[in-house]
């Protein structure tokens, strides 16, 4: 018991928190076919984390969400730009500017201090979700001790503020950005700033992003903000329903991905353990399968 | 730095760096075509989906005793990951009623998952030598060998050649699908020859670029391509033009200076590029747009 305290209690729950704020923002975004916003957003945080990283002279949580989000609303302003200016069709300027704010993060990691500190590339790559040990606890008492507390990773009381902040920001504008994500020119027609919304939605996509990010890794957020909502897509059309069905499949698919990721070495008799945030991305892909091939509402209506 | 620029920084280094220029220089053209077809982010998910045949490849090849890291096996296990990703996102979107982009971005960040998982049992398990393999997310000329290059840059050459070969057909399907079928082309058929070309520039590029951002090297220099003409061969001869240039600089500054990921420096080339080009364009540019609103107020 106390090992599992210690090894597997912070990051299982930081990996369900991370993958429930992403399904949230993220089954708006694959409604209003904007999924790839999500896959732009999640690799266009990596220069602002580094520069959040660079300015404070060290891995101050604040800092670096704050250049994070910056550096993602920036991406998909930029993209929006280049879409307007330049005439190119939206997935192609979508294309250059992620890999440019990603291959600029990766020089900038490479090329500066940042490297092999407290960030490098690889966690940027896989995650550092084994990491996330909590070494003061001795037993399940260590759960209301509150010194025991205290030296719990900050992690997981990020993660938990961030998916209560991005459910909360999504609950007070629900009403008005499910209308504009349905019927953009009736949302606007009745007075309801259209643009604005849109960017709220980006914001929360962020910060769901930002914390995922510092948990699992890069592409694997994009996992967590695609696959359960895409998942509650093909099983239901009823939208309070699905968002249900997302916020359940993703922290089905963190728990049980994590907990394969220690199981199935043993029972193959390897030793350690393998990625856990990739485990956790196979999961919820399965899941997807599995919808796909027998999804109640898999179909288009009509077809 | 300049004598690498200058292809004098031996000749390992010098045949790395037209490797990559060729590579660059198919990407480029074979990516001006996705552009038209309007497909620019399908390859995205087809070089995520190389990551776990790489790692199956390298299991496969040191159970059967040999070194891990042989490139051609490598790329074999990337070419049917990758095939078997494209298959899944051709069935998603045919048989489900998921946007394309969702479908997309599902296949690419499941298989990167697995990809992920693989290289953990790699790490964990020992076997073999495994440094290395990392290469194939970011892209790196170090230490590449000499018949790495050749085939780098042969499988270039080979993928211009048919491109040259079908470029008709695949403007036709690019432009008016329906008319390219009355004069009995197929397009379904042309755009599976795109997609196995673009199967190949991903194949040759992971190990210069790296899956995450071999993308790039098809879309940008398509998109550069496009501010400076109107025409499509033109357009797939700039696109070529800008892949080889960025391919060659990146792969020489990387051989200069340890340490720098090439992948990184190519795709920071050609986003330069691009950027000077959406300004500064004759016509299609935003400076020469806007002078051209100014003359009509």
């Amino acid at each position: 018991m106390s090992d599992f305290l210690i090894l597997s209690f912070v990051p299982l729950l930081v990996a369900v928190f991370a993958a429930m704020a992403c399904a949230l923002p993220g089954t708006l975004l694959v409604l209003r076919g904007q999924a790839l916003v999500g896959d732009m957003v999640s690799h266009a945080v990596l220069p602002g984390l580094v520069a959040g990283f660079l300015l404070t002279g060290g891995a101050s949580g604040l800092a670096m969400s704050l250049g994070a989000g910056a550096s993602a609303v920036l991406a998909v302003g930029l993209s929006e730009a280049i879409r307007r200016l330049a005439r190119i069709e939206p997935g192609a300027a979508m294309g250059i500017t992620f890999t440019t704010f990603f291959a600029g993060g990766v020089l900038l990691l490479e090329m500066t201090g940042a490297r092999g500190v407290h960030l490098d590339v690889e966690h940027a790559l896989y995650g550092n979700l084994e990491s996330l040990i909590w070494l003061d606890a001795t037993g399940p008492a260590s759960l209301i001790d509150p010194t025991a507390l205290a030296g719990l990773p900050p992690e997981l009381p990020r993660m938990a503020i961030t998916f209560a902040g991005v459910g909360l920001g999504l609950w007070v504008l629900w009403r008005p950005l499910v209308l504009a994500s349905f019927d953009g020119g009736f949302a606007g027609g009745i007075g309801l700033p259209v643009g604005l919304l849109s960017l709220a939605l980006v914001v929360a996509t962020a910060m769901a992003a930002v914390a995922a990010f510092a948990a699992v890794g890069s592409i694997l957020t994009v996992a967590m903000l695609i696959c359960p909502p895409a998942t509650a897509r093909l099983l239901t059309n009823r939208l309070a329903t699905q968002v249900a069905l997302a916020l359940a499949i993703a922290a089905g698919a963190a728990a049980t991905g994590f907990w394969l990721a220690l199981a199935l070495p043993q029972a193959a008799g390897l030793p350690g353990a393998v990625s856990a945030a990739g485990m956790i991305a196979v999961v919820a892909g399965l899941c997807l399968g599995a919808a796909a091939l027998w999804g109640p509402q898999r179909r288009r209506a009509g077809v | 730095m300049l004598s690498a620029l200058f292809l004098q920084a031996g000749y390992n280094a010098t045949l790395v760096t037209l490797g990559a220029a060729m590579l660059g220089a198919a990407a480029g053209a074979t990516g001006s075509f996705l552009f038209l077809r309007k497909r620019s982010l399908t390859p995205d998910a087809m070089a995520h989906a190389t990551l776990p045949g790489v790692g199956i490849a390298f299991l496969v090849m040191v159970a059967m005793g040999g070194d891990g890291r042989f490139l051609p096996g490598l790329l074999l296990g990337a070419a049917l990951t990758a095939g078997a990703g494209l298959w899944v996102l051709a069935r998603l979107s045919a048989t489900t009623r998921l946007p394309g982009d969702a479908a997309i971005g599902a296949v690419l960040s499941v298989a990167y998952g697995l990809g992920i998982v693989i290289l953990t049992v790699i790490q964990t398990s020992g076997a073999g030598r495994a440094a290395g393999l990392e290469t194939f997310l970011l892209g790196s000329t170090a230490g590449m060998l000499w018949s790495d290059a050749v085939l780098i840059g042969g499988g270039g050459l080979v993928v211009v050649a048919v491109l040259f070969a079908l470029r008709r057909g695949l403007l036709m399907v690019a432009f008016d699908a329906r008319h390219a079928e009355v004069l009995g082309l197929s397009p379904a058929r042309m755009d599976a020859a795109l997609m196995a070309l673009t199967l190949g520039v991903v194949l040759i590029g992971i190990r210069v670029v790296g899956a995450i951002l071999i993308v790039a090297l098809l879309i940008t220099p398509a998109a550069t391509a496009r501010m400076w003409t109107d025409r499509a061969g033109p357009m797939a001869l700039i696109a070529g033009a800008v892949g080889a240039a960025a391919g060659y600089g990146g792969a020489a500054l990387s051989a200069a200076v340890p340490g720098l990921p090439t992948g990184a420096v190519i795709v920071a080339l050609a986003s330069a590029t691009f950027a000077l080009s959406a300004l500064f364009a004759p016509r299609r540019g935003v400076l020469a747009r806007a002078m051209a609103g100014r003359r009509l107020a």
